[in-house]
């Protein structure tokens, strides 16, 4: 492998494992604040997909999209929540796996029937279209860049909201006692409503921005979600950083694994879930 | 149970009579439905072990059921029938073997990590499947013929017969049912309940809780693998999806739909389920979105499962609807 | 003197910067009720869960029979004779009292495997069951559902429990917390019946109690052991008095 293609598939895995941290972060927050594992957090991912997709087949503009797709998003979080989560905190996990199992099956078909079941590209915008020549034979777009940029941006502000704000405070407060801060007169369930409505929105955007080079598909969804679950088991539940580490080590083993032994490449994620269970069973971090 | 039993209306002969007669009366579908039916049953039974008797929510048992299912291909000759007494304990010891491999690394955690790490290890056998030449690739494999019991030049037992198929599965139905009862009353029954019940008062009083738990998983994993054995035989063909979170989902439906922690729950899972799919499915191709909203509404109002309905409606009648605990 | 069956070597326990247990050493021999005594935080609780391998110690060691068992799994400190109750019950609610004795009598034994017989089929366990039961005074509740005892009635049964895996240690974690007078006497006499077969560590707020039946009384403070030795001269130190006796009632949990 000479060193452009090595830095070419470096920038692939910094991508790759970025995205997935957008994803995984509000799963492992989701659990670790809320005490809900969510099979269905996936789907939201897919949902992003399909937005981008279909709000810039209509207006037409992908960042016209992503506005409307956030928001409409973030609305369908606070139903969720308000609808059928805030429902099952008290349930043991047995119950939350079913629901948002029946979740699943519901999103799925619901977009077969308004989308149908083709793969569909979204463009490039023009802007971002261009590519950076590596050397004679290798470039490239800008376009990963610019999603990379924008994850590290993203996982900069988040950073910042946990660390320094009110609602990081409560929120860093509300996953270690729940009693404690409902004691000290905070409300607890607008925290989870917003952590819920957080978690949905970051995924679907990071749905939304790798549209372009995914493709939207049928179960794109779910094959994100068991990756961000093997995120979440080597990070730690409930550990934002132990995510966005995880992460990383997956984009860079996926991306590797796949130059390296291609016939084996799926495994290779599990191969280092596998190891990371054997070493510290509960994740490398715990916690915030 | 540890707990003193009530006595309870026994209608497990009647569902046997009816189970055995039903051929006599059902046309081919039915009898394939039913014979479906009992191979889920089994399945879910093997789940329920786990969910339901140790408190392991596994999220991964497809795994075990089709890795089973494989086998049962694998070892087949191509274009000859292979011999069920290699083939059926190779399925079931396949199960078991790939359980016992997984449990050593899935038991090492508890709890929502547990369900997690069943869901991405049954996803990285899915991939061995699916990745590799060796069940065929993503396309999977035909069981051309399926096995027969042989003892000399005589065939005893014709699998590609489907009255006998039928009985087969009806009769390891029985096996099965029976083998978990007497475990389930058995030291070690009562040692899994103790886990279920409070496992860190087990380690005090000195269980080697790990072994107990590894124990019960390879016993499932061989109970899933009888159950993709016979579901190989009976569809002749495997593909990963029989491996897929999909089917490891559906399984954990039938058991908690049915009501965890009873075997007869597992049977009214299984036939509720695939009843259900069935009839889903001739009304539209889209049937997965109204089985997803029997599920969500179950979570919702049921959260004992179906086989407390009986229980909740006389509560309705006569307690004026107390809900919830 | 009579038998070293466990003892303690300079024991630590240290959660992020705080020491909860502090260079603690004890010995407890067959046939002495060693008792411990302390206020609220004193790392008595923490000492036991350190004996019994609930918690891993962060220095010191645990001997038992001269062997160090320190890095000893809880389960197999149980299996070679360490028992212990807990200050908050912790027993199987779901189970009758006989089922909770009887699957604590089962983990001595290596038919667990056995997985073709009836697991109350085996004479033995049951007998070790129902004697723990009767040491307990719960005979009358044999066939209860443990959930549904009075407080006073589960920690009988959760020293039940531990009497039936037939340890040669006992880890008690406040066993009085709760009862009642009547209760409580019971247990007293419990305690002085089982003193010759066994090595008992008493942890317990209930000073009456403790003088009563303690022969050997460790008092500890802010996890470190303050002062050790028979009651007459816990009673006379004034070191004890000042740390602790003195300094009004020691507040319950």
């Amino acid at each position: 492998m000479d060193f452009s293609t090595f830095l070419i598939q470096l920038l692939n895995s910094l991508q790759y494992g970025l995205l997935l941290f957008l994803v995984a972060s509000g799963l492992t927050l989701i659990f670790g604040i809320m005490g809900i594992i969510n099979l269905a957090h996936g789907s939201f991912y897919m949902m992003g997909a399909y937005m981008a997709f279909s709000l810039t087949s209509l207006s037409g503009n992908l960042l016209v999209a992503v506005i409307v797709g956030i928001a409409l998003s973030a609305l369908i979080g606070f139903l969720l929540e308000w609808g059928l989560f805030s429902r099952l905190y008290k349930r043991d996990h047995l119950d939350q796996v079913l629901l948002t199992y029946g979740l699943i099956l519901i999103f799925e078909e619901l977009r077969s029937l308004i989308v149908g079941d083709d793969v569909h590209g979204v463009p490039i915008p023009e802007l971002l279209s261009a590519s950076i020549q590596l050397s004679e034979t290798l470039s490239y777009p800008v376009y990963r860049l610019f999603m990379s940029g924008v994850c590290i941006l993203l996982a900069a502000l988040m950073y910042w909201l946990i660390r320094y704000t009110r609602l990081g405070m409560m929120i860093r407060a509300g996953s270690s006692n729940r009693e404690m801060v409902q004691a000290l007169g905070i409300n607890i369930d607008l925290i989870y409503r917003i952590v819920f409505g957080l978690g949905v929105t970051l995924a679907a955007f990071a749905g939304m921005l790798a549209a372009p080079v995914s493709s939207v598909y049928p179960g794109m969804g779910n094959q994100v979600l068991i990756i961000c679950f093997v995120v979440v088991v080597i990070g730690g539940v409930g550990s934002v950083w132990g995510a966005l580490v995880a992460a990383l080590l997956i984009g860079l083993t996926d991306t590797f694994g796949k130059v390296i032994a291609p016939d084996y490449a799926g495994l290779a994620v599990y191969v280092l879930m596998a190891a990371v269970l054997l070493w510290r069973p509960e994740g490398i971090f715990r916690r915030i | 149970m540890p707990l003193p039993a009530k006595k309870k209306r026994n209608y497990l002969p009647l569902v046997l009579l009816a189970l055995a007669l039903f051929p006599i009366f059902g046309s081919t579908y039915y009898n394939e439905l039913i014979a479906k039916i009992m191979i889920m049953t089994i399945f879910a039974m093997s789940l329920d072990l786990l969910v339901g008797f140790t408190g392991l929510v596994s999220f991964g048992h497809a795994a075990f059921f089709g890795v089973a299912a494989y086998s049962v291909v694998l070892l087949s000759p191509k274009y000859d029938p292979g011999n069920l007494w290699l083939v059926l304990p190779g399925a079931i010891l396949t199960g078991a073997a790939v359980a016992f491999v997984v449990g050593l690394f899935v038991l090492r955690t508890k709890g929502i990590y547990f369900i997690m790490v069943t869901l991405a290890f049954a996803q990285m056998i899915y991939f061995v499947f699916h990745d590799t030449p060796l069940g065929g690739g993503s396309d999977g494999a035909f069981l051309n013929v399926k096995p027969e019991l042989r003892i000399g030049e005589k065939v005893l037992l014709d699998l590609n017969e489907p009255m006998q198929f039928y009985y087969i599965v009806l009769a390891f139905l029985v096996v099965a049912y029976v083998f978990l009862r007497v475990l389930l009353r058995s030291p070690l029954g009562h040692a899994l309940a103790g886990i279920k019940s409070n496992e860190h008062r087990m380690v005090s009083l000195g269980f080697p809780v790990f072994l107990y738990k590894l124990a019960g998983f390879v016993t499932a994993g061989g109970l899933a693998g009888l159950a993709g054995f016979l579901s190989a035989c009976q569809f002749g063909f495997v593909t990963p999806e029989i491996l897929s979170w999909h089917q490891s989902g559906n399984v954990l439906l039938m058991v908690i739909l049915g009501g965890m922690g009873t075997l007869n729950g597992a049977a009214i899972g299984a036939f509720a389920f695939v009843v259900l799919q069935e009839v889903f499915g001739a009304l539209t191709k889209h049937w997965q979105l109204l089985m997803g909203a029997v599920i969500v509404t179950v979570v919702m109002v049921l959260p004992g499962g179906l086989s407390s309905l009986p229980r909740r409606l006389k509560g309705l009648l006569i307690g004026g609807g107390a809900r919830h605990g | 003197m009579a038998e070293l069956v466990l003892s303690a070597r300079g024991l630590s326990r240290r959660f992020g910067g705080l020491y909860a247990n502090r260079d603690v050493s004890l010995d407890m021999h067959k046939g002495v009720l060693h008792a411990v005594l302390g206020p609220n935080g004193a790392g008595k609780s923490t000492l036991i869960n350190l004996l019994s391998g609930d918690l891993p110690p962060s220095g010191g060691q645990i001997l038992l029979r001269g062997q160090d068992i320190s890095g000893w799994s809880p389960d197999r400190r149980s299996r070679n004779g360490i028992g212990r109750s807990y200050q908050r019950t912790n027993i199987f609610p779901g189970f009758t009292v006989f089922e909770n004795c009887r699957l604590a009598a089962q983990s001595r034994t290596p038919r667990a495997l056995r997985i073709f017989s009836h697991a109350t089929g085996y004479a033995d366990l049951c007998e070790a069951a129902d004697k723990a039961i009767g040491q307990a005074g719960l005979s009358a509740r044999r066939d209860v559902v443990a959930g549904t005892l009075s407080h006073g009635e589960q920690r009988q049964l959760e020293i039940a429990m531990v009497l039936a895996t037939t340890p040669s240690v006992l880890l008690l974690d406040e066993p009085l917390a709760g009862m009642g007078p009547e209760e409580s006497q019971a247990m007293v006499g419990l305690l002085k019946k089982l003193t010759p077969d066994h090595a008992i560590l008493l942890v317990e707020h209930d000073m009456d109690a403790v003088f009563a039946v303690a022969d050997v009384i460790t008092v500890m403070v802010t996890g470190q052991v303050l002062e050790s030795g028979p009651p007459e001269q816990i009673r006379e130190s004034v070191a004890v008095q000042e740390a602790y006796l003195g300094a009004g009632e020691p507040d319950d949990e």
